[in-house]
């Protein structure tokens, strides 16, 4: 099973949320996903989750490409603009084989309508493990091909020339010959009533004049720069309501009793009233619903609310890791025969990570009206087919008249793709109870947002580790303790990073378990989900027993991936040690430790410098390598490599949410430390050439950068580390 | 009362407690500055207060009365730090970066050309999360005409 297809694991439902209605939502979501997704009938159930959608016209070139008689071409993306700039890549797979003019090329969202839009990895409409670009390659270079010969063969008819002696450039169709030339604009309307062919001609790479240049550039810069960019908090509709929700403080807690007496006489506030998820109060403006929330007098029933604090559930994860718990691990990988490969002297370790939360600029928010069945969403979606259902399901209706409209969202790293579809629900509940088609925006505060759950899951990883001759692996022991991420089908996204790696594929035997507890705290999708975990145990693991077998950590890499022919991960690791200049002599103080990993089919390599002066650890120059396949926007894939970086670093060194009697202490930005401007290191990144199929580049900066620093602090003071973040 | 905003003076008659933040966003329509964490900790919501960086959602309206509010809604177009942040494509999710040009513009008028000290030191109250800090750097530097 590709590991990309998380939404295929749906089987065995699971009880996590706090939300009841929620709870329904995902459950029938998950099925249904899993059920045309699994069963190859995507295009069938997609259409049947459109029933009730407004129809939708795809155009003379489309659902992917419109043209207008100006001459802007304007490329749907089907993807959420959440930061990552995909747009950018998708718009010149579509310029290129068109050989549009790139300063003529625009952008929009696509509507939200799974029949014309899903992505087919995914399975779904949606947007995750790193697939706009992988899973829009071949489908976006034919569209553009497509449009391309549609002109053509309109500026043939036209002046009755043969096919072959046409050219296009820069929006601009032309006969040299004859010196004659056209703009899209001009044969606009000829070429709309063209046949597209169905296969048509697609560039030799060779002949790229955009892909791979520093011509592909973002194009939201301008009204991201200068405040003018449309977000869901931004939002602003006639007769719009403001919501804000008083929240059980428990995961797992319900309202008991709730006196709003006090709330309802603050000025400003409309309405306010029991959802499932805790106490609405609906007001003119964010200010009222603010006061009026402040004023509620709520008691909440807490008699099934998660209650444990992160200290015990830590050591109860390391009880269940050594299987002396009810809880039964299950294998994910198995190799070879067991019996006495784990006699003798073993290398062990253990690792332990806490919850994280999201923490995107734009806290979470919607837009939501309900007008009989008919339901309006306007907001960042992330997975728009899923919120269709979880939303229908709320308001009872079918899942096509759920319309989206997405927006741009101020960060997600996966909050915004939660799978209950939690905040929107809660809204389309508010707006629900408003009814008549009002709409309503629902605010979360940042401290909503940071308590609300969905965390990348707590974890504990052990391995037991027997070494051969070199002090290569012989026999892997590999026991991981996660909730499940998403609450259907195996329990697998905690195993990515670790299944199927070089480090395992070295190892003759292999014992690689899951054990999968239940926790009344919500887990969730956060940028490179399992990745950020397994790729901290396996390069820290490596580095370790490279040092015990007296190697050098690159050159202890190396002959594992030469053995076991990883071409891929040999090229980057190569790439960013002469980049690096790994082994050469650096500041005193200074060390350098390094990483390679693969997360979503691409994969980085990185090397940091670190020192540690006193308590303050510094990191302050990352080289990265990375082979994504054809590298399509250099610009963006710098940018995300060094998000990515800036992101995973900020995780590493000081991330945590803590658990106190089940309640979360970090809330806001004062307790929950990100990194900032001061901390940043340099980010160089580095492309390995590939003529391979391009992959992601959203998430796979992030793992690696955790054991890069671990590695280099293993370095310099000789001790490993065997839990996150760095800094306490 | 009266609030001058981006040198014109604006009617506010709502709750003189109400933070600058909302009044700005959800009563004078100007959505630019933006709503990040409500405590002056992430600096999305930066404003200047008689030319000085001011974390809008910590001020009550009352008491930016009488000074002159500048959003990035008053940042002009040609601006040398738009420019240069457009240049660098500097934003991601772009949430922040209003927020973060305005800490910058108030840099550069008190030190039109900051050190990397300079920088790091009045730019690290603005969080970023899609990590666009050395862009921003790069962006401040680049519309200061500093290497």
């Amino acid at each position: 099973m590709s590991e990309r297809k998380f939404e295929e694991e749906a089987q065995r439902p699971k009880v996590f949320t706090r939300r009841r209605l929620v709870l329904g939502g995902s459950l029938l979501g998950g099925a249904l996903v899993v059920g045309y997704a699994a069963t190859n009938f995507g295009a069938i159930a997609a259409g049947a989750l459109s029933i009730g959608a407004r129809a939708a016209d795809p155009g003379a070139f489309g659902p992917f490409i419109k043209i207008d008689e100006t001459g802007w071409v304007t490329v749907v993306n089907r993807y959420q603009e959440m930061g990552q700039g995909s747009h950018a890549g998708l718009a010149a797979i579509v310029a290129e084989e068109l050989d549009a003019d790139w300063e003529m090329v625009r952008f929009e969202t696509a509507p939200a309508n799974a029949a014309v839009y899903r992505d087919a990895t995914l399975g779904i409409q949606g947007t995750g493990a790193s697939q706009a670009i992988a899973g829009s390659w071949d489908q976006l270079r034919q569209a553009g091909a497509a449009a391309r010969a549609m002109f053509v063969q309109a500026f043939a008819r036209k002046w009755v020339l043969p096919v072959e002696s046409i050219g296009v450039r820069n929006g601009v169709v032309y006969h040299s010959a004859s010196q004659r030339s056209e703009t899209f604009a001009d044969l606009l309307a000829d070429a709309a009533k063209i046949t597209p062919p169905e296969h048509p001609k697609l560039k030799d790479p060779k002949d790229y004049r955009l892909i791979g240049t520093e011509i592909v550039r973002r194009k939201d810069s301008q009204s991201k720069s200068s405040g003018t960019e449309l977000y869901t908090q931004d939002v602003r509709l006639p007769n719009m309501l403001v919501a804000m929700v008083a929240h059980p403080p428990h995961f797992g807690g319900k309202v008991g009793r709730a006196d709003m007496a006090a709330a309802r006489k603050v000025p400003g506030v409309v309405d306010v009233f029991e959802i499932a998820s805790g106490v609405a109060v609906v007001a003119q403006d964010t200010w009222s619903a603010c006061l009026g929330r402040n004023a509620l007098k709520v008691e909440w029933d807490d008699a099934k609310a998660e209650t444990r604090s992160s200290d015990a559930l830590r050591a109860l994860y390391r009880e269940i890791a050594k299987g002396k718990t009810d809880v039964t691990g299950s294998a994910f990988q198995t190799k070879g025969k067991v019996d006495d490969a784990f006699d003798g002297e073993l290398f062990e370790a253990s690792f332990d990570f806490p919850y994280l939360a999201h923490a995107p600029m734009e806290p979470m928010n919607c837009v939501a009206s309900v007008d009989g069945r008919r339901v309006k969403l306007t907001f960042a979606a992330q997975v728009q087919t899923v919120d269709q259902i979880n939303c229908a399901l709320a308001a009872i209706t079918l899942p096509g008249m759920v319309e989206i409209e997405t927006l741009p969202a101020g960060g997600s790293f996966g909050r915004r793709g939660t799978l209950t579809s939690d905040y929107i629900v809660e809204c389309v509940n508010i707006a629900r109870h408003v009814g008549g088609g009002r709409p309503v925006k629902l605010v979360w505060t940042r401290e909503d947002d940071m308590s609300s759950g969905y965390y990348r899951p707590m974890a504990h990883h052990m391995v037991s580790i027997k070494c051969g001759e070199g002090g290569l692996p012989l026999a892997w022991r590999h026991n991981i303790v996660s909730q499940a991420i998403v609450p259907f089908g195996a329990n697998e996204l905690p195993t990515h990073g670790v299944k199927n790696s070089p480090y395992l594929s070295v190892a003759s035997v292999v014992d690689g378990k899951i054990f999968t507890p239940k926790l009344g705290v919500p887990p969730g999708l956060w940028r490179s989900v399992g990745n950020s975990q397994s790729a901290m145990v396996m390069e820290h693991t490596v580095d370790q027993l490279a040092r015990r077998a007296k190697r050098d950590p690159a050159e202890y890499r190396r002959a594992i991936f030469t053995k076991v022919g990883d071409v891929r991960k040999l090229a980057v690791l190569d790439l960013v040690c002469k980049k690096a200049g790994w082994g050469s002599p650096l500041d005193a103080g200074w060390a350098r430790g390094l990483a390679v990993h693969e997360c979503f089919g691409t994969v980085v390599a990185q090397v940091a410098e670190v020192s540690v002066l006193g308590e303050n650890l510094r990191v302050r120059r990352v080289v990265c390598a990375v082979d994504c396949g054809i590298a399509i926007a250099p610009n963006q894939i710098a940018a995300q490599i060094e998000g990515g970086v800036c992101f995973g670093l900020g995780a590493a060194l000081y991330g945590r949410i803590t658990l106190d009697n089940g309640t979360p202490q970090e809330t806001n930005f004062d307790a929950y430390r990100v990194l900032r401007m001061d901390e940043a290191p340099a980010v160089e990144v580095h492309i390995v050439p590939s003529k391979k199929t391009p992959t992601g580049i959203g998430e796979p900066g992030v793992p690696p950068i955790a054991p890069a620093v671990a590695n280099a602090l293993l370095s310099l003071t000789g001790r490993p580390t065997s839990s996150l973040p760095f800094v306490i | 009362m009266k609030l001058n905003v981006n040198s014109e003076d604006r009617e506010f008659d709502g709750d003189p407690n109400m933070p600058l933040l909302w009044v700005l966003r959800d009563h004078l329509n100007l959505s630019g500055t933006k709503f990040g964490c409500g405590i002056a900790q992430c600096g999305a919501c930066t404003v200047h207060l008689n030319g000085k960086a001011a974390r809008s959602c910590s001020v009550p309206a009352a008491e930016a009365q009488g000074m002159k509010i500048r959003t990035i809604e008053g940042v002009s177009a040609g601006h040398p730090l738009l420019v240069a942040w457009v240049k660098h494509d500097v934003p991601q999710c772009g949430y922040c970066q209003s927020g973060q040009i305005m800490q910058a513009a108030a840099l550069l008028d008190e030190k039109p050309k900051p050190t990397d000290t300079d920088i790091d030191a009045a730019m690290s109250g603005n969080i970023c999360r899609c990590g666009t800090y050395r862009r921003i750097k790069a962006a401040i530097k680049d519309a200061a005409g500093v290497a």
